[in-house]
């Protein structure tokens, strides 16, 4: 019986399960990486665990978009060579035009956001499949990146450029943001609750609502002093969080996330209840573009150079990512923040691996195979069997 | 040898501690029909599934008994290789694939692994001749035939593995009333020749015609088995609602206002052979407060027709459509819904709910805007209005939030329609409202439409079933062959003249 249960509230908290996953490859990374002379482990220092943040923030980036075309029933296969040319297109104005930073962010975002759009238009209005047309701009996006760029790398970008990708946030200013985000949390849970008190419906104990609160606040603190006792937040990752927040708030909280659930499921009867379906699908590949775009400039950033390859295979981690999270490939059903856990457990694996040493062939067969297995588990957990 | 094809004991069986099924018992003769009646959710289909083995052995309580040998199947396979064929009530055909190749599916004939067709085709007609079908070339997709013609390809093909019981669920809810009378008085003839079959249907006239016994079962337990002699198709209906149902329809007084609506010349032409005219020239006009009906055949053009008016049909159309006397535009659903018209669909799992999403969240789908404010919804005025509904339209789940697609069909098709009516229709279309809802989610359908005729919204209804359009419209529209047959006010109309208009007979009414 108590199986049961535990499966129960494995299936409708599956963040919780990804949570404990993760944690047990870091327990297992940070056994393998203790070192006896030292005392201590490689892996679980905050050095390490910034690093692997950073690392983590751009598959992260187009991983919380491609929640949504996936749930919307559809696929993108071409942001890995969008992410390239935008991150191309980024380093030639900063670096060959010298543009203002501004100039060219939002240069490179509305670029973005148009070719989106532009894949969303072929497949929700012209229907061709998603699948054709992504892999027609997987094809098409990395030709232009190569012609634009002669084959070569771009380099050195401005500081300013730099900044987005290598940067950290002083540590008051990390403070500033947690202490934000948590009275942010703490006063919507306290309109939630009055909400649903006039409303009259049901709300739980206040301790359990305090509990909840301090668990919230604990975690924010540990992870803010964690990353303020090696640099500070990196500014990737704050990018990567404030992508987070937004795009869960689309997911739950506004009628365009419903829109995209409802889509999935049924795009019938979402159209003849007398939605725009087109339109939402057109304008979740939109957002798909806009966060290739991010993900484009943050990784010129990072490398502080425009290179042909940028982002090469960047669409399967981020798919990868979703799967893990729990998004389910028939559409309908998956969360952002579930995606983002999924590239966390892809980096967490990466960088424990490249520390230990294994091989690049043998971290990719593991990859693989710990991709299978997670929707293996995921299938499992929620019961439904396919016959 | 026993006396009973197939006894089913005591069967109960549960899902996470529910209890689908108590203690039924069900037994088959050789060459009888058993027809098996209950509510939507009753539990026919789970019985039907602890038979044919797709809930395996072990996994439910009882004793099933086939030929006096205990049966313990854990797989359909093996279930059909007994002899229990299921004909699901959706057809389980590959569209693709030839009319043989689905007959032989999984049961190929064979030369040293490579198909021999010509052996299949030949096997197929001698099939389908012993079934008296003689317009079936096995060599053709299967796609080229109608639904009521692929019901008799599954029965060929169930008759290819040597069945000796035969399942039918609901097998003529998408059929037209020739292919239905063809259906029945082929299980007759198959009745004589021996075969057995348990027959599931909420037609009470088709279970009265077909079947020897009848068993009813209501919420999972056994009400009781009796032989049709001792049965009509009224004392059926008591015992599968569990209380006398002495008034289908609750008819109510409604006021009928000015014309609200006007349809004006409406052809339609088919979406996969534009040649074909499926909707020819049809005018009609529906006034406040009016329950308009519209009886036909199924394949008259009635769907398509209301789609139309919907703008949610895909294929070529011309005509136009009048609000309050003005001409309006529809291209599209949204179109419609802005001006006031909401269609309920016909086909409810396709086209009507959004399965893995929540029932509220399903209901709310079409008037999110009304809580939100810069496209942020207010989920509490959401759940409040979401909770009011569930109420008023007696939805029986357990959470709003709940999946629709765990819901029976009842509590799904009120959903559905508690979608379309939030928007505040002026013109509600409703395209076969109660198929496949069982008897009391009927009646309280019935009920919402007077309430809504009452409150002067025009219902538009599209029914198959002549007695619900006789017993709650206004005025009814009989459609035939895509033409607008009949225009009839409802009073003392008999459904010998509906039927003869659709048909296109001469009728003595003006």
């Amino acid at each position: 019986m108590t199986n049961i249960n535990l499966r129960k509230f494995l299936s409708e908290n599956k963040i919780v399960a990804l949570l404990i996953v993760v944690c047990m490859i870091w327990a297992l990374f940070g056994y393998l990486t203790y070192n006896t002379d030292t005392g201590m482990s490689g892996f679980l220092t905050a050095r390490n665990f910034s690093n692997l943040l950073r690392q983590m923030a751009i598959t992260g980036i187009l991983a919380a978009a491609m929640v949504f075309v996936i749930v919307a029933g559809e696929i993108d296969l071409s942001v890995g060579s969008l992410l390239g040319l935008l991150g191309g297109i980024a380093a030639i104005l900063d670096a060959v035009y010298g543009w203002p930073l501004a100039g060219t962010i939002s240069f490179v975002l509305l670029a973005g956001a148009a070719l989106g759009l532009m894949n969303g238009w072929l497949t929700a209005y012209l229907g061709i499949p998603s699948f054709i047309v992504t892999l027609g701009g997987q094809l098409a996006f990395r030709g232009a990146v190569l012609g634009l760029t002669g084959g070569i790398t771009i380099a050195p970008v401005s500081p300013s450029l730099r900044y987005i990708g290598q940067g950290y946030l002083p540590g008051w200013l990390g403070n500033g943001c947690a202490i934000v985000l948590f009275l942010l949390l703490f006063f919507m849970a306290f309109r939630t609750r009055r909400k649903r008190l006039q409303h009259n419906l049901s709300v739980p104990t206040p301790v359990m609502e305090v509990a909840r609160l301090i668990g919230i606040g604990i975690l924010i603190l540990g992870f803010v002093l964690v990353l303020n006792s090696y640099q500070g937040i990196p500014v990737p990752v704050l990018v990567l969080l404030f992508v987070l927040g937004i795009f869960t708030i689309i997911a739950k909280g506004t009628v365009f996330g419903r829109y995209i659930y409802a889509v999935g499921s049924n795009a019938e009867a979402t159209r003849l209840s007398g939605v725009n379906t087109n339109l939402v699908k057109m304008v979740v590949f939109g957002l798909m573009g806009l966060m290739a775009a991010l993900a484009g400039l943050t990784t010129t950033a990072r490398l502080a150079a425009g290179t042909p390859s940028a982002g090469f295979g960047g669409e399967l981690d981020a798919i990868a990512s979703c799967f893990i999270g729990g998004t389910s490939m028939r559409g309908g059903v998956g969360s952002v923040i579930g995606a983002l856990v999924g590239a966390l457990i892809m980096a967490s694996l990466d960088n424990g691996m490249s520390m230990l040493g294994v091989d690049t062939f043998w971290q990719q067969i593991i990859k693989g195979i710990i991709l299978v297995i997670a929707v293996y588990l995921d299938i499992i957990s929620s019961g439904v069997k396919r016959l | 040898m026993s006396e009973f094809l197939l006894e089913m004991k005591n069967i109960s069986k549960s899902f996470s501690g529910v209890k689908a099924l108590d203690g039924i018992h069900l037994k088959v003769r050789r060459g009888e029909c058993v027809g098996l009646c209950g509510e939507n959710g009753a539990g026919k289909s789970t019985l039907m599934k602890v038979l044919s083995a797709v809930y395996p052995y072990g996994s439910w309580e009882g004793e099933i008994l086939w030929e006096g040998q205990e049966l313990k199947a854990s797989s359909i396979r093996e279930t059909e290789k007994a002899g229990i064929a299921i004909i699901h009530q959706e057809l389980m055909m590959v569209p693709h694939l030839s009319v043989a190749e689905n007959i032989f599916l999984g049961s190929e004939i064979s030369n040293h692994g490579f198909l021999d067709y010509d052996a299949m085709n030949a096997r197929a007609q001698e099939l389908l001749a012993k079934l008296n079908v003689h317009d079936i070339n096995p060599a053709l997709p299967v796609l080229n035939y109608s639904g009521g013609k692929q019901q008799l390809i599954e029965i060929a093909k169930a008759l290819n593995k040597d069945a000796k019981l035969l399942i039918l669920d609901e097998p003529t809810s998408a059929l037209t009333a020739t292919e239905i009378r063809t259906l029945l008085d082929l299980i007759k003839g198959l009745k004589a020749g021996g075969l057995a079959c348990v027959y599931i249907s909420h037609k009470l006239e088709e279970v009265a015609e077909i079947s020897d016994t009848v068993t009813v079962i209501r919420d999972g337990t056994h009400i009781g088995t009796r032989p049709i002699g001792e049965l009509t198709t009224a004392s059926i209906v008591t015992m599968m609602v569990g209380r006398e149902m002495k008034n289908l329809y609750p008819k109510e007084d409604h006021a009928i206002g000015e014309v609200v609506l006007e349809a004006r010349n409406v052809s339609c032409w088919d979406v996969t052979n534009p040649e074909r005219k499926v909707v020819d020239d049809v005018s009609f006009q529906i006034r406040k407060g009016e329950i308009l009906g519209i009886a036909g055949l199924v394949g008259a053009g009635r769907t398509e027709l209301v789609s139309t008016l919907f703008g949610a049909y895909s294929g070529n159309h011309k005509g136009s459509v009048h609000l309050d006397g003005r001409e309006i535009t529809i291209r599209s659903p949204r179109d419609a819904v802005k001006a006031g018209i909401c269609m309920v669909p016909e086909d409810r799992k396709r086209s009507g709910i959004l399965p893995i999403i929540g029932v509220g969240h399903n209901m709310t789908i079409s008037v999110l805007n009304r809580f939100a404010a810069f496209g942020l919804i207010d989920e509490h005025e959401e759940l409040a209005q979401i909770q009011g509904e569930i109420l008023r339209l007696k939805i029986k789940t357990a959470d709003p939030m709940l999946p629709i697609a765990s819901l029976s069909g009842g509590n799904q098709q009120k959903a559905v329609l508690s979608k379309m009516m939030l928007p505040d229709p002026r013109i509600l279309i409703l395209d076969e409202p109660t198929r496949g809802v069982d008897v009391g989610a009927k009646y309280e359908i019935y009920k919402l439409i007077f309430a809504l005729a009452k409150a002067g919204v025009a219902v538009l209804m599209v029914s198959s079933e002549l007695t619900e359009v006789l017993g709650i419209s206004d005025r009814v529209l009989v459609i035939g062959e895509g033409r607008l047959r009949g225009d009839f006010v409802n009073d003392n109309l008999t459904q010998e003249h509906v039927l003869a208009a659709a048909l296109g007979q001469p009728t003595h009414r003006t």
